[in-house]
């Protein structure tokens, strides 16, 4: 007998979650759900699949999409948090297998020790492995690695019409490319197996150096990608026709221990006020960072911790945007059209309502691994705004001309808010996609985007 | 503390303090009642760590099967040292106040069958002179209170009973420790209006551990806010305290 066997409401003893807890990373927009629940263990979902009205529901990790990718307005949740248990791991060979809700921070906790790392990791290790597969989540090893579904060995999709399926690059293998940055829409994710990638050292050597113009970036970046196995730039959106930056890029080292980064540090206790993230704070905070990196130029030994999850550390740092949120765009841009890339930052610069951390990154060419994998070959670039209303929306609505007349796509992860027309032009394979959408499953962002 | 028995193993709290103690590579007989989930929490344990992970499916409140257990962890499990009895069901108290049966079950699953089990294990440690039994109860048993005296009662009990072993088993050296948590974010707690004061399990469960290997103290609340606040509620005088809508 445990806790869960008598008498306990709710289906199936299942979790009903207070529904309001349950927001995207960017807290934009705002939803309410009518009912989220927790299962605890995987013997609790297909009743809770059975039971599901037709496009009432939606597989949810741990909230780390932006947008809306991860909500659904008006219906139900599952909450996959719990289901977190391992179900192997191989130290030699550093295969891994769990399920969908365990983080890219617990397989840190069990990998690094063992002298392995995550094959590809998003900035925050705080999402879960069906959020990283659901969302194709790329890295700073992009233009060598590829995405997240590009390592994935093996996934068990439970599915309301069709059970619990085994889908591989063989079996079942139109499933498997679509449940690959599927959004959760096509099933949930039981588990999923991966390979891990070796390390030396828990340590990283990294480079900085600064950039002042569009052309050392794209020289830089040519560089060094032969040469590096993380590389990234950070752009100071205020830097207006004179780009400028600071490039990052890292190897891990080979003579080091391997040491587990201690806990967070401190956290945003509750929205701050609006006021306070200003073009003043922002173009100070860019100019301080950009000064602080250039005159800091050279060699150092990182640890894994500051070099992949520097926002890690602030526990909700989203908080800083205050109570209305905040929208991150993220676009790709093909190589050919980097003027392309020079007039968003004209557009963004001009604006004056860009904040930190703008980040900018050159796409490898591996194929994608999922119908609707974000990455393509091109220059990658994002930024976060706070949400101030109409004027926000209007800036993102120019920025996307931008995009779409070059070619390019955004990140539905990072979105809360483009057109049908942009989605569908941008992802041309969702026709192909729409046959895998389990029939119980939707999200606010799928009903967006496939609205007309 | 090297091998464990876990009477409840796959409840919340119980599967947070196996995770702590399977990475420090300790041994573990799980005991529960459903073969396919003991079976998933089996192979977690394992890949994060643990020396050693045997299961046994029982119905812990069906008493008859005691004894079973027991013979069990003696010839398979044989040497282990400490105990943690980590089950217990949280019904729906409006409904527990009118139905003298649904009470019933509850004291039962609550009371009577830990009692009963802990007596056995007792009798096990108390020979060997070595040895602990840690129970997890409630805060909700230090006073009786209208929104659940119900499952408090049986807490209650739990505690003293708990109590009073504690006494008995000091001189052979066998500890007992009473593990009081408040309310923690577990499905047990899911029907409960939610407040900032919900635990997370893995805080819990640090407490937990750390008791378990410092054998101390003799009755752990957790988080530790809670001793001060069932500090404060036990004082209130009874004529006041049946006026407290709590």
């Amino acid at each position: 007998m445990d806790s869960r066997s008598l008498d306990v409401p709710g289906a199936a003893g299942l979790d009903a979650a207070k529904v309001t807890d349950y927001n995207s990373w960017g807290r934009y927009p705002q939803v309410k759900h009518q009912a989220v629940h927790r299962p605890s263990w995987p013997d609790q979902l297909p009743e809770l699949l059975q039971t599901a009205p037709r496009g009432s529901t939606l597989p949810y990790g741990l909230g780390r999409s932006y947008g809306d990718t991860c909500l659904n307005e008006g219906r139900d949740l599952i909450d996959c948090s719990r289901l977190d248990r391992f179900l192997a791991f191989d130290p030699e060979q550093g295969r891994i297998r769990c399920e969908a809700g365990v983080s890219l921070a617990q397989i840190l906790e069990l990998a690094i020790p063992r002298g392995w790392f995550l094959p590809v990791t998003p900035g925050t290790k705080f999402v879960t492995v069906g959020g990283a597969i659901a969302n194709d989540v790329h890295g700073k090893n992009h233009h060598r690695s590829g995405t997240f579904g590009h390592h994935l060995s093996r996934l068990a999709l439970l599915r309301s019409d069709r059970g619990l399926l085994l889908c591989t690059p063989e079996q079942n293998p139109g499933l498997f490319r679509a449940t690959i940055a599927g959004l959760g829409l096509t099933g949930v994710i039981a588990w999923a197996e991966f390979q891990l990638r070796r390390i030396p050292s828990s340590w990283l050597q990294v480079e900085t150096v600064a950039f002042r113009s569009l052309e050392q970036f794209l020289a830089l970046t040519a560089e060094s990608d032969a040469q590096f196995e993380y590389t990234v730039a950070w752009i100071d959106c205020f830097s207006g026709p004179h780009l400028r930056g600071i490039f990052f890029r890292g190897n891990h080292a080979s003579a080091a221990d391997l040491q587990l980064a201690s806990a967070s540090g401190p956290g945003v206790p509750f929205p701050l006020p609006e006021w306070l993230l200003n073009r003043f704070t922002m173009r100070w905070f860019n100019a301080a960072y950009f000064h602080k990196h250039a005159l800091r130029r050279g060699r150092s030994l990182v640890s894994y911790e500051p070099f992949f999850y520097p926002l890690d550390s602030v526990r909700k740092w989203n908080l800083i945007y205050g109570k209305s949120g905040f929208l991150q765009y993220q676009c790709v841009i093909p190589e050919a059209a980097a003027s392309a890339f020079q007039q968003l930052l004209s557009l963004i610069s001009d604006s004056q309502m860009g904040s930190f951390l703008g980040v900018a990154k050159r796409f490898g060419s591996v194929p994608p691994a999922g119908m609707l994998s974000f990455p393509r070959p091109g220059l990658t670039f994002a930024l976060d705004f706070p949400m101030r209303g109409e004027r926000t929306l209007r800036l993102m609505q120019a920025l996307d001309r931008v995009v779409l007349e070059s070619g390019g796509a955004l990140y539905p992860a990072k979105d809360a808010r483009m057109s049908s027309q942009m989605f569908q032009r941008s992802f041309p394979e969702w026709r192909a996609f729409l046959p895998y959408v389990d029939p119980k499953l939707s999200s606010s962002f799928w009903r967006r985007v496939t609205s007309e | 503390m090297q091998k464990i028995v876990v009477l409840g193993a796959t409840s919340a709290i119980a599967q947070a303090v196996e995770r702590r103690l399977a990475s420090e590579g300790k041994e573990f007989l799980l005991v529960a009642r459903s073969p396919q989930r003991l079976q998933e929490l089996e192979a977690d344990l394992r890949v994060r760590g643990a020396r050693q992970v045997l299961t046994l499916s029982s119905d812990l409140a069906d008493s008859s099967q005691h004894s079973a257990l027991l013979d069990f962890a003696h010839k398979q499990f044989s040497g282990f040292d400490t105990v943690l009895l980590a089950y217990g069901t949280l019904s729906d108290q409006r409904e527990c106040r009118h139905s003298a049966a649904l009470a019933e079950r509850e004291w039962h699953t609550n009371f009577t069958s830990p009692a009963a089990l802990l007596t056995l294990f007792a009798d096990h440690f108390e020979p060997l002179k070595a040895g602990c039994i840690a129970a997890i109860t409630s805060v909700a048993g230090d006073r009786g209170r209208r929104s659940n005296y119900v499952y408090g009662a049986a807490k209650g009990g739990l505690s003293l009973f708990l109590q009073g072993l504690r006494s008995r088993l000091h001189p052979s050296g066998v500890h007992v420790i009473t593990i009081k948590p408040g309310p923690v974010d577990t499905p047990m707690t899911a029907h409960l209006p939610r407040t900032p004061m919900l635990a997370n399990p893995d805080s819990v469960a640090r407490d937990i551990c750390r008791a378990l290997k410092k054998r101390s103290p003799d009755v752990l609340y957790t988080p530790r806010i809670w001793q001060y606040i069932m500090l404060a509620l036990r004082i209130i005088p009874e004529f006041v305290f049946k006026r407290l809508s709590l």
